[in-house]
């Protein structure tokens, strides 16, 4: 029999984003909040992004990633909430009763409100159907850094990396330091998936060839890689016939995107957007089903941690609160936008929106519409699909009467690094 | 007298990082000086320190006995020179500390005295 319990505020998953809900909702007057986490250890990825570059935007100082991690675990030990590591949430139902397991047994969990931060996973090979063999040596980037940074173990020696995300431009950098050869970074698109600073840093730094507009397109080697061959492709990304070649590796890294891992939130029928891939949220990440907020990774994927935290803080306190479903604007992406974050608008009063744009532009104008009307413009000088368009929604003059509304980034195309 | 003036002379083209606009800074740079066309004052700054002192902060991990982990993860306290961290990396595979150590705790001191000291960035417990 499952132990039961109950619980003010029960979190699933205690990366970066969890911990933060964690905290703000103790801190907001939560009598008992419960985190679970899957892993022996909280803080999420941070433990193994030893970089760094974390907390320049909420604190001003730059930490690595196990600092930022061991501050939030510091400050969860100094308040009742009961952190539960090891432990994995197995099921979950529209009555917020969670269903969990860990070395003690079986749980059952009823919650007041349930926040979801279980964060992203990354995409793998069988996700690109690359053609080829199952051969050892090949790793999602993230996957190689845990390896790297935390096991102790170097995946390979002659590298190719595909995607030109974050992760990959970190690990090509830690795994030259570590004596790897890092042969070459190879991107599908014609422009730089993470950061110019990255790019300048990990790539530049170690004079490691980055090639846009190519692909991945076979892997050889039966029992471990032994070369891959890349291929040009066009403007939509279909390889080009005659542009192949064989580059010699022992590994293939792939850092070729993430996705927001919902199951949980499926189980228990929370609306998801097809755009982020996870639940629809407003302001403060309350989900579209009464009592669930989802916050962080898992509700859209961010590019900063500071981001993450500012996110989760809100859905932490929303958490306790727990105000009554009422009607909201719904924010929908228009031309030239990827995704936007919160979708839906309660207030407006205060809070972020986060806006990902689909290519890097410069000349910038983020236009709002209302029906066939602009009610708000702002302009900006650059933007890059790495990097969100963060705007105070305190800044918009929301329209008086609750419905849908547009978001728009139109500017001039810029193709490469910058 | 032109052929000494071009020998002399060096043109870089470099990417600044200070702020993400990533502008694109071409760099004129002679016996006495750089000239930056492109970019701000800022920018101009860290072209400056990039061509005549680049530094990294640096960050690994070094191997540690009896942790609860193989690896504690460690960061340079300031900027090291770009160009001596092949070196550093060398003598740092060649470190192994004793578990445990604490976050923020100093290693070592004066890494290949440079005046930059090493940090440990996570606490690793000692195993039981």
């Amino acid at each position: 029999m499952p132990r039961s319990i109950r619980g003010d505020v029960v979190v699933i998953g205690g990366g970066p984003a969890g911990m933060a809900a964690a905290l703000s909702s103790w801190e907001a007057g939560a009598k008992s909040v419960f985190l679970l986490e899957r892993n022996e250890y909280l803080g999420g990825i941070l433990p193994q992004c030893i970089h760094p570059g974390f907390g320049l935007q909420i604190w001003g100082e730059e930490l690595t990633g196990p600092e930022y991690a061991e501050i939030f675990i510091e400050n969860l030990n100094r308040t009742g909430v009961e952190a539960m590591t090891d432990t994995a949430a197995l099921e979950l139902t529209p009555e917020r009763i969670v269903k969990a397991v860990n070395p003690q047994g079986a749980w059952e969990i009823k919650a007041n409100s349930i926040i979801l931060s279980m964060g992203c996973r990354e995409r793998t090979r069988g996700m690109l159907q690359i053609p080829g063999y199952r051969p050892a040596g090949i790793f999602t980037a993230g996957l190689a850094q845990y390896l790297v940074n935390i096991a102790g173990y170097l995946p390979g020696k002659d590298i190719v990396i595909l995607g030109s995300g974050d992760i990959g431009l970190i690990m090509a950098r830690r795994l030259t330091l570590e004596g790897a050869r890092v042969k070459m970074v190879v991107e599908i698109k014609n422009s730089l998936s993470g950061l110019v600073r990255n790019y300048v840093q990990c790539i530049q730094d170690f004079n490691i060839p980055l090639l846009f507009s190519h692909t991945v397109t076979e892997v050889r080697g039966k029992e471990r890689v032994e070369a891959v061959v890349i291929s040009e492709v066009d403007e939509e990304g279909n390889p080009l016939s005659g542009g192949e070649r064989e580059v010699e590796c022992d590994t293939l890294l792939l850092s070729v995107g993430l996705i927001p891992e919902n199951e949980l939130s499926r189980q228990a029928k929370i609306p998801l957007s097809p755009q982020t891939g996870g639940p629809w949220v407003d302001e403060d990440f309350s989900t579209d089903l009464e009592g669930f907020f989802a916050c962080g990774n898992v509700a859209s994927v961010f590019d900063l941690v500071d981001y993450v935290t500012l996110v989760a803080e809100r859905a932490g306190r929303a958490a306790v609160l727990a105000r009554p479903p009422q009607e909201k604007h719904i924010l929908r992406a228009g031309e030239g936008v990827h995704t936007v974050i919160p979708q839906r608008i309660r207030e407006g009063k205060d809070g972020f929106l986060f806006i990902r744009p689909q290519k890097s532009m410069k000349g910038v104008t983020v236009s709002f519409w209302e029906r066939e009307k602009i009610f708000y413009q702002k302009k900006i000088s650059i933007c890059r699909p790495s990097e969100m368009i963060k705007l105070d929604l305190a800044q918009i003059p929301w329209p008086q009467e609750k419905g849908e509304i547009k978001v728009e980034i139109k500017g001039t195309e810029i193709q490469g690094i910058s | 007298m032109k052929l000494k003036e071009q020998k002399s002379r060096e043109f870089l083209e470099l990417i600044c990082i200070v702020c993400p606009l990533g502008c694109s800074l071409s760099v004129t740079k002679s016996d006495d000086r750089i000239r930056v066309r492109g970019g701000c004052k800022k920018g101009e700054k860290y072209v400056k320190e990039e061509i005549t002192n680049p530094r990294r902060v640096v960050t690994t991990t070094l191997r540690i006995k009896n942790g609860v982990w193989p690896r504690v993860p460690v960061r340079t306290s300031s900027p090291f020179p770009r160009d001596k961290i092949p070196e550093l990396m060398k003598f740092l595979s060649s470190l192994e500390v004793e578990a445990p150590q604490k976050r923020g705790e100093v290693i070592a001191k004066n890494l290949l005295g440079e005046g930059v000291d090493l940090v440990v960035t996570r606490t690793i417990e000692r195993k039981e």
